[in-house]
């Protein structure tokens, strides 16, 4: 099987529009989260993002397109420049999209009904541009179209485990020879939907705090929810040979990688299959759990969500003092299809400066949260990092867990 | 409207439909798709957004009619001289 490489990555996060940036203000403690109103829901909170769309689309494209087109076009064009692969030269049918949606179709559903009802419902306002902004397709479609890529393209719909799901796909077509470069990762424009706030709401899940830099605080005692946020990451994928042929600059190499399902309920998750998940993982990377410098949680600032995982992880890391355990929604909110692409990013830079991260916004931590390892308001130096675990879970009961190895030529 | 009004709300339908496209050296009488960055899907768009301002139908047998703005105007007249501007 072909060793998979992570060669280069385009973000836009609500605290960063490339990686540099990012890191940046995940290191200095600087939250994206901002006050934020949507119809009907009124005034909330949300992760916001302020890439510059006009990058890479002109005015017509973006009002023909999708908030997550935008972003995914502008991760896909980011990363591509970030890998400083010769785009030119690249074969564009052996390139292949793969992105990461939690949701794709509310945004645009809800903007049209929203117009129907200044219209009396009149049916014949509806926009002939809502069947292609709502395939399931159309940020990985939109990006294809921008970048003239004529390889394959599609989503992967993994509600919150999506951005480790386009990573994990990407890799997989890679091995099996159907691409050569992957655009991997996860895209999200659910702040746009008032019904993702709403749903929040009515489930008791949804953050309220009067400071917003401080409403997203996963494993803090006062936790009250999710901040929703958009937000978008995707990396380029190659194969390990392609990458060394090219004299690429490896960020990491995927190791190992593991997707399973609770099958035990809509929401709750469970906490022996997200174990069973992460330890599948890590015996496909080879390793123990005393391996992993840095585990990167998903915990959303729910309050069973949280307690859950935890109980989850400790089953595997129990004991094992030398890991150091994060989350990057604690800075950023929930980025929904992106969560896991992004949280990963986040750590990655780690290999090179030996720095965990921390998770912002614990002024009490919850016992039923506490761990060997977590690493809480200030970032952490460590002698060395190697591996980076990384855990993303979503609604239906998927877990995924990706395992990156740092690469050493 | 008059047909000077008609046109006025034309240019503005296209500037909404695209912003970027430099609408002050249009050729009245050439067609638009000659001289503007338009598709099918951009045509649909005018329809719509005539139906939307102004709720004027443009029944599809007609769509012939957009293809230039003295043409289009020239197509608008009765169905909008009682509309105010």
């Amino acid at each position: 099987m072909s060793r998979i490489v992570l060669t280069g990555i385009g973000l836009t996060s609500p605290n960063g529009n490339n990686l540099q940036d990012y890191r940046n203000n995940l290191l200095a403690g600087v939250s994206g989260v901002q006050d934020y109103e949507i119809r009907y829901v009124g005034k909330t909170l949300a992760g916001i993002c302020d890439f510059d769309a006009l990058k890479h689309q002109n005015r017509r494209e973006i009002r023909r397109g999708t908030r997550a087109g935008s972003i995914a076009i502008y991760c896909c064009n980011e990363a591509i420049a970030n890998s400083q692969i010769d785009w030119e030269q690249v074969d564009h049918a052996r390139t292949g999209i793969y992105l990461g949606v939690t949701e794709h179709g509310n945004v645009e559903t809800e903007n049209e009904i929203y117009e129907l009802s200044q219209f009396d419902y009149d049916v014949s306002v509806w926009n002939h541009f809502h069947n292609p902004r709502t395939v399931a397709n159309n940020p990985a479609g939109e990006a294809a179209l921008n970048m003239e890529i004529t390889g394959p393209h599609y989503t992967i719909g993994a509600a919150c485990a999506a951005g480790n799901s386009g990573l994990i796909q990407g890799a997989q077509m890679l091995q099996l020879g159907q691409c050569d470069v992957a655009l991997a990762g996860g895209v999200s424009e659910s702040i746009h939907t008032f019904g993702i706030f709403a749903s929040f709401k009515s489930q008791g899940a949804l953050a309220q705090h009067p400071v917003a830099k401080e409403a997203s605080r996963p494993f803090d005692v006062d936790r009250t929810g999710i901040v929703v946020s958009e937000g978008g990451c995707v990396y380029v994928l190659e194969r390990l040979d392609d990458a060394l042929a090219r004299g690429a600059r490896i960020y990491g190499e995927l190791v190992g990688y593991a997707i399973n399902t609770d099958a035990t309920d809509f929401v709750l998750p469970n906490p022996e299959r997200q174990s069973q998940c992460v330890q599948l993982a890590l015996d496909r990377a080879g390793i123990t759990a005393a391996d992993v410098d840095i585990l990167s949680t998903h915990a959303t600032g729910t309050k069973s969500g949280d307690i859950q995982e935890i109980a989850g992880l400790r089953r595997v890391f129990q004991g094992n003092s030398n890991c150091c355990v994060n989350n990057t929604k604690s800075f950023i909110g929930h980025t929904m299809g992106a969560a896991g692409a992004l949280e990963l990013a986040g750590n990655l830079p780690a290999f090179d400066d030996n720095i965990c991260h921390a998770t912002i916004n614990v002024d009490q931590l919850d016992e039923e949260c506490a761990m060997d390892g977590l690493v809480l308001n200030q970032p952490k130096t460590l002698e060395s990092v190697d591996y980076i675990v990384n855990n993303s879970f979503g609604m239906l009961g998927i877990n995924s867990t990706v395992v990156i190895k740092k690469f050493v030529s | 409207m008059t047909p000077a009004e008609i046109r006025d709300a034309v240019l503005a339908i296209l500037n909404t439909i695209n912003p970027d496209e430099d609408l002050s050296s249009l050729d009245d009488e050439k067609e638009f798709r000659d001289q503007l960055e338009m598709d099918s899907m951009d045509f649909l768009d005018i329809v719509m957004e005539l139906r939307k301002r102004y709720r004027v139908q443009v029944p599809e047998e007609d769509y012939d009619n957009l293809v230039s703005m003295n043409k289009t105007v020239a197509y608008l007249e009765p169905k909008m001289k009682d509309i105010s501007a």
